[in-house]
């Protein structure tokens, strides 16, 4: 009942347009790109602006009901998996960029705003936003506030947290706070702003945002090495960090997942490769030049080596490895992406062990990943229709973040806790530091209303799981995944 | 209270001495614990006394900030030192808090490696550079503590040892309160070890320098550097208060202040960074002022333009409004005002002269603020002379103000902690 109330007075606030009582329309939010939880929102509301964000979050406090925000859903950990009784707000009509300031390099969004949109809109006079999500043409700025998302170019350039200068948050209470120095560097005070970017929604909803813009660079050269092996490969990036070059990107794909995207877009890799690695080097044209040439001579392994500038054919090399998780589908009914991190140079032992993982559970692993930074992406490959295959593909999932934190890795490089990695999080941290963190949580939203249930481990709810997952269980992904995610990069 | 207790928990305590002050406000009492498990018991100790507390590194910076409240006991965080990790090729090094910033350096370029950071407090420890957020010249490309910051473990205020973030660049799992330390001058926790991520030694690095004249001069070389692909590493300017009054150069002690210039660091390659050079010369050149391409810095390269004697501001503002903050920096002063800083950033650092009146940096302040008040421009009091910092609002507006107060509530409800020393009577 409390519900019916709510939609009244939001309909009144925020006009009809923008509440969604329709059962039919609310399902169609069940969840976000992990597709395995699903949880029909008792309510959506579609704000126009931060005072409709904050109307929505006034009524949810007056009502006592929970809310959870939205951008796109394309997010990998069920961050933003909605509450049956609690009030879904959709970010996606906040799509304005409300200031563009090049001599600040700055601009000013709606949370709404989708990631590659900022680029596109100050692109033409030279400059761009750097985080790069791999699903950046339909992800929202806010849900990689929210996941303090990455990219393929993080390695270099950091991730959200490193390009928002600023945020207006609307709190658990329904209060809209500037936080920040926004067109300046430094403001007094805590960071808040680095505290909120990555904390998936339970702090507040972010409804501005300050970005900060880089000058696109002047050269850039894309690098295809071929190896042997996936320990070639990874060597091959040890030597070029050890030589003290800065890769803008440094990507690696083994053998399953390079025929995987030879099936599905033909990227035509060299034939017989163990790995592929892709390095890209930007920056002024004199460096990047004396960069490809050392980079070319520490993949002195590699049986064939392919260099492009230009951008249709830097895009052929990218092409492989951007549609590698779509591409898995080719080669299996069902899969699931994780994400783990590594020290770098634990790559080879840990690939090593994920074989050895893979074949004792009688289960095929691809491995592309971020190498530059030891971010992996084991896919594991199942078939739901087999019995006991989803279980054996959840152990072995299961198993390599456990590998990722017994080598001093960590559960998430980007996809982010949400309620999917929620109950491993004690893998990385003790009662003590969770507790600590539970503290910047309880200054924020003492009452726990913004997106209860993610990130800290809970007590399973019941409406967590369901449609669509062949069995009951937790990270199943069915085949129509995308690999696309607010806070995913691969 | 006895030293007893304390020494039984941090290993090492005894009766403060005259020189054991925070902001003019004595101590009763320094403890130097040698272990995380010793600064816990240490706090836990202090909590259940009800004791205050300040943590110090070096105490470079310990005047910063306004004095606190009380300080009965000093943390010296000098036996909290040393690399606790350094894995061979991950670019990642975990240390202590006592570490002297100088000593984590030496022993990373033997790797070719560096944290890059290069605060103007050169002797201080890393815990001090965490809980000011002092960056220096190459926050323009690698951003301030926080942003090198990937793991901390601290002890809260309470007693209790809590960590965050981990020994990987890339981590997004939990809430990452290193961010909230950084830069909290002491008031929500005492850290004990940091991991930073780090950068290779550039092969070769060459600076550019060139005479300036007005700021608003200086505005358009920054917009155009920033909009050229030279990528500098940092872009430093020096306007002194051309009346030939002595500039400090914190180092060399006072030095006559030369003539304005703008300085820019290029790192990068053996060819790679003289073709830069010279091309940014193309760039900002003039006929009547030639820029010069010299391989070691400007004597006022990363140094605060005050002094013991001054009035040390902050001031951080939009890039593009560099010039007409200085005008209304200078303006309000009515006295020369040597300015100096990140001017790719905007983040600025002033000297007001020690020996005006209190009443009278007061009104300076609030002229500065209220110019800079609707312009994401802000002004802070790093240091002063003992009547102006007990008296002076040195921290100013702060955005999120409420939220920081619920903060600190949450993690120091006792307000044990450096009480009073930061934002908001924070």
């Amino acid at each position: 009942m409390t519900l019916d109330v709510l939609a009244r007075r939001l309909r009144r606030d925020l006009g009809d347009g923008a509440v969604i009582t329709d059962p039919a329309t609310r399902r169609t939010y069940e969840c976000d790109g992990l597709t395995a939880y699903r949880s029909m929102p008792g309510l959506v509301v579609l704000p126009e602006d931060a005072e409709g964000v904050q109307a929505t979050v006034r009524a949810c406090r007056d009502a006592r009901v929970p809310f959870v925000a939205r951008g796109s859903g394309t997010g990998l950990s069920a961050g933003a998996l909605p509450e049956a009784d609690g009030v879904l707000i959709v970010t996606a009509r906040m799509r304005r960029i409300l200031d563009v300031d090049l001599p600040n390099r700055r601009a000013v969004v709606e949370p709404g705003v989708i990631n590659l949109e900022v680029s596109r809109a100050v692109g033409p006079a030279g400059w761009y936003y750097a985080p790069d999500p791999s699903s950046q043409q339909i992800c929202s700025i806010g849900g990689n506030v929210a996941e303090n998302s990455g990219g393929a170019h993080c390695v270099k350039y950091g991730f959200t947290v490193h390009h928002v200068t600023g945020l207006e948050v609307c709190t658990a209470d329904g209060e809209l706070v500037r936080l920040g120095a926004g067109r300046a560097a430094q403001a007094p005070g805590y960071d808040l702003t680095g505290v909120f970017i990555g904390s998936e929604g339970t702090l507040g909803i972010a409804t501005k945002i300050w970005v900060r813009l880089s000058r696109s660079p002047q050269a850039v050269c894309t690098i295809l090495a071929a190896f042997a092996s996936v320990e070639q490969a990874g060597a091959a990036v040890s030597a070029i960090v050890a030589a003290g070059l800065r890769p803008a990107a440094a990507e690696i794909m083994d053998a399953l997942a390079i025929g995987a995207a030879e099936a599905a877009v033909s990227c035509g890799y060299p034939p017989g490769a163990g790995a592929v690695l892709i390095v890209e080097l930007d920056g002024p044209e004199v460096e990047v030049e004396a960069e490809t040439a050392a980079v070319t001579a520490l993949c002195g392994e590699a049986f064939e080596i392919r260099t492009a500038t230009d951008p249709q054919r830097r895009a052929a090399i990218w092409r492989g490895r951007k549609s590698a998780f779509a591409a898995v589908g080719r080669i299996s009914r069902d899969y699931i992406v994780q994400d783990g991190v590594i020290p770098r140079t634990a790559l080879a032992e840990v690939l090593r062990e994920i074989e050895r993982l893979a074949s004792a559970a009688g289960i095929r692993v691809a491995n592309v990943f971020h190498a530059g930074d030891g971010n992996l992406h084991p896919l594991v490959l199942y078939d739901g229709t087999e019995p006991g295959a989803l279980g054996r593909a959840e152990q072995v999932s299961g198993a390599i973040l456990d590998l990722c934190v017994s080598r001093g890795g960590s559960i998430t490089g980007e996809h982010g806790v949400g309620v999917d990695k929620a109950a491993k999080l004690p893998l990385m941290f003790g009662p003590d530091d969770l507790a600590t963190m539970r503290l910047l949580r309880d200054a924020f939203d003492p009452d726990g209303r913004a997106n209860p249930g993610k990130v800290f481990p809970t007590p399973r709810r019941c409406a967590e799981r369901g449609g669509g997952v062949p069995a009951p269980g937790r990270a199943a992904v069915p085949t129509a995944r995308t690999g696309d995610g607010d806070g995913e990069s691969a | 209270m006895s030293l007893d207790l304390l020494e039984a928990a941090a290993g090492m305590a005894r009766a403060a001495g005259p020189a054991d002050t925070v902001g003019g406000r004595p101590a009763k009492y320094v403890a130097a614990p040698g272990r995380p498990e010793q600064l816990a018991a240490l706090l836990a100790r202090c909590a259940a006394e009800g004791l205050t507390v300040v943590p110090r590194g070096d105490g470079s910076k310990l005047d910063w900030g306004t004095p606190p409240s009380t300080v009965d006991v000093l943390v010296d965080t000098a036996r909290l030192a040393g690399v606790l990790e350094h894995p061979e090729g991950d670019l990642v090094v975990t240390v202590g808090a006592g570490t002297p910033l100088r000593a984590l350096q030496a022993v990373l370029s033997r790797t070719g490696e560096r944290l890059a950071l290069d605060p103007p407090s050169e002797e201080a420890t890393v815990g001090g550079v965490l809980a000011t957020g002092e960056a220096g010249p190459l926050a323009h490309t690698y951003g301030f503590p926080r942003d090198l910051l990937i793991g901390v473990q601290f002890a809260r205020a309470d007693g209790v040892l809590a960590s965050s973030g981990g020994k990987v660049v890339k981590n997004v799992a939990g809430y990452d309160l290193g961010k909230l330390l950084c830069g909290s001058y002491g008031t929500l926790g005492v850290v004990t070890s940091a991991t930073f991520r780090l950068h290779p030694l550039p092969v070769a690095r060459a600076w550019l320098t060139r005479p300036v004249h007005r700021p608003d001069q200086v505005v358009e070389m920054v917009e155009a550097l920033a909009a050229s692909p030279l990528t500098p590493a940092a872009v430093e300017v020096d306007l002194p208060p051309g009346n030939g009054r002595p500039v400090p150069r914190q180092r060399g002690g006072n030095e006559p202040a030369g003539p304005a210039m703008l300085a820019v660091l290029f790192e990068g390659s053996a060819l790679g960074v003289p073709a830069r050079c010279h091309a940014a010369a193309e760039l900002l050149g003039a006929e009547s002022d030639q820029p010069s391409i010299v391989d070691e810095p400007p004597p006022w390269w990363g140094r605060y333009p005050f002094g013991a004697a001054d009035v040390g501001l902050r001031l951080s503002v939009p890039p593009a409004e560099l010039a007409a903050t200085v005008a209304l920096l200078r303006e309000a002063a009515g006295v020369p005002v040597p300015v100096r800083g990140s001017v790719g950033l905007g983040v600025l650092h002033a000297a007001l002269p020690g020996d005006l009146p209190v009443p009278r940096l007061a009104e300076i302040l609030a002229t500065v603020r209220e110019g800079l008040a609707g312009r994401d421009g802000w002004c802070v009091v790093l240091c002063a002379p003992a009547p102006a910092r007990a008296e002076l609002d040195l921290w100013g507006p702060a955005p999120g103000l409420a939220l920081m107060h619920r903060v600190k509530e949450q993690f120091d409800p006792r307000r044990l902690l450096s009480p009073g020393r930061f934002v908001g009577g924070i």
